[in-house]
């Protein structure tokens, strides 16, 4: 009844018949703005806040707790700050590029968004080819990345921007083909397709040890991709200061930070429509009292439990694990995942033509 | 053999990953284990390591005596002359003369907790405290005579 569904289609039928069709598409369009900025900037937030949790608890410390109960307002009193301070813009930096950076980072972060089923019939646009638009748009906010670097007029930015390009392009390979395995498996590319096939089991079971394999190569290689340690060399802070986002300062400062959260945020919702069945809820091939009792949990909260579990994750992986260098990095893409993947991926074809998945 | 190795090195990888997440996994989940100090708030119930290194002090017992014989086994042990030992000779109730200590001075703003001159000492005559808020107006406070007036060594301590 409340779904978020019910919700959405409730408001559009309301729209279209108190507006003409275009003035309610309109309004509809300003609504999906401002819910996106809404969701980018309550994410920021929480999970900031997450990040600084986790980290403590994992280190033994116990983070933030003096702003509001347990700290919970901490980030909240960091944006302000951030939203205060000058955004400077160094002399000698290219003004335009440096300017435009952040804001091309946030808006590949923001497009991102489009094809994300986030509950049961709740998706801003269920475009036929949802998988390979995110990973053809995924590959633009290193283009944001390199022109801060090289708009910087630093050579800290520099170094971090191209170690940046090097890692998300060599990431790419992997991540896209651990992608691939499941469109194999499923036969399609669009997002409801990928989640409607995981009705009887999320592909992580159905799909036995390949799928499992494909589900830690994406990890790895979405933990790269964004940036995060043990793969931050765009930013290694004991060898570049901050890397690419060395020279910038209070707001602009702030969306690059914003950018790398909304995108772990979003490679986290894929990794979960894929592997863990998006907003499907935990079915048992055909148990169906049992996936009853399932059914009762709303798909949003499924959708969210999941995301945030897989954010747990990627945090778990940053907090207990030291920083590769770049050699490192680049064997362990070159010598190990990408052959890893690419065998993976001629068994889980074989395994979808001979139908050995349930 | 070569697909092998390559096999046992991802192996062996991912098992030595997987033990330092479960090792973070475990601090994660069990709160009892933090060792943060919120310490103006706790200043009551502050705990210390056992091993934190406050500052030198010299133990007395309850008649008033130390351990300390004036050996300077502990002024010659300091890198940064923090201890300066001023002697004096005893007569003992058969007429002996004895080395004892008059002053065992400590300049605690020239001290950096080495642990050296406790290390040194043959008799345990000092030993670190684990007092640490030295802060004072004037420079002459940090200044410590270790022994208290009027003490004298412990019968047995040679």
């Amino acid at each position: 009844m409340w779904s978020l569904s019910y919700i959405s289609t409730s408001i559009d039928r309301w729209l279209n018949q108190t507006f003409s069709p275009s003035v309610a598409l309109l309004f509809e369009a300003v609504l999906v703005i401002l819910l996106a900025i809404g969701l980018f900037s309550v994410l920021g937030l929480v999970l900031i806040m997450m990040e600084r949790k986790v980290s403590a608890y994992m280190q033994i410390r116990l983070g933030p707790n003096r702003v509001g109960p347990k700290g919970m307002f901490q980030t909240v009193a960091d944006t302000l700050k951030l939203m205060v301070k000058e955004g400077i813009t160094p002399e000698g930096a290219d003004r335009f590029l440096f300017n435009l950076a952040p804001f091309i980072v946030m808006i590949a972060a923001m497009l991102l968004l489009a094809p994300v089923a986030f509950a049961n019939n709740f998706q801003l646009w269920d475009v036929n080819i949802g998988v390979l638009y995110i990973s053809a748009i995924s590959s633009i906010s290193v283009i944001g990345i390199l022109m801060a670097g090289w708009a910087s007029n630093n050579k800290y930015s520099l170094l971090g921007a191209m170690r940046s390009g090097a890692q998300i392009v060599s990431y790419e390979l992997s991540a896209g083909l651990s992608i691939i395995t499941i469109v194999i498996l499923t036969g399609s590319l669009k997002i409801t397709d990928i989640v409607i096939a995981q009705e009887n089991g999320w592909w992580l079971f159905k799909g036995h040890i390949p799928v499992v394999i494909s589900f830690v190569i994406f990890l790895i290689a979405v933990t790269a991709e964004t940036n995060r340690a043990p793969f931050d060399l765009a930013e290694a802070e004991s060898e570049l200061t901050a890397g690419f986002h060395t020279e910038y300062s209070g707001m602009k400062f702030a969306l690059f930070f914003l950018a790398e959260y909304v995108n772990i945020f979003i490679v986290c919702a894929i990794g979960a429509t894929l592997f863990l069945g998006g907003w499907m809820p935990f079915h048992v091939g055909n148990w169906s009292a049992f996936n009853h009792v399932m059914d009762y949990i709303p798909s949003s909260v499924w959708f969210f439990g999941k995301t945030f579990f897989l954010i747990f994750v990627i945090m778990w992986f940053r907090w207990t694990f030291p920083r590769l260098r770049i050699d490192q990095l680049l064997n362990l893409e070159w010598k190990y995942l990408l052959p890893i993947s690419m065998f993976n991926l001629l068994l889980v074809t074989l395994m979808a033509i001979l139908g050995w998945h349930f | 053999m070569f697909i092998v190795n390559y096999i046992k090195e991802v192996g062996g990888a991912v098992r030595s990953l997987w033990t330092g997440m479960k090792r973070t996994l475990y601090y994660f989940t069990h709160h009892k284990e933090i060792i943060t100090q919120q310490y103006p708030d706790n200043r009551a119930t502050l705990v210390f390591p056992e091993r934190f290194r406050g500052e030198v002090v010299m133990p007395h017992d309850e008649n008033n005596e130390h351990r300390c014989t004036g050996c300077t086994a502990c002024e010659l042990a300091c890198p940064n002359g923090t201890i300066k030992v001023v002697t004096k000779f005893d007569i003992s109730p058969d007429g002996k003369k004895k080395k004892a200590i008059d002053k065992l001075v400590y300049h605690l703003e020239l001290c950096t907790m080495c642990n050296l001159c406790i290390e040194a000492c043959p008799s345990d005559a000092i030993k670190m405290a684990q007092s640490f808020e030295h802060s004072v107006y004037d420079r002459s406070q940090l200044t410590k005579v270790l022994n208290n007036p009027g003490s004298k060594i412990m019968d047995g301590v040679e």
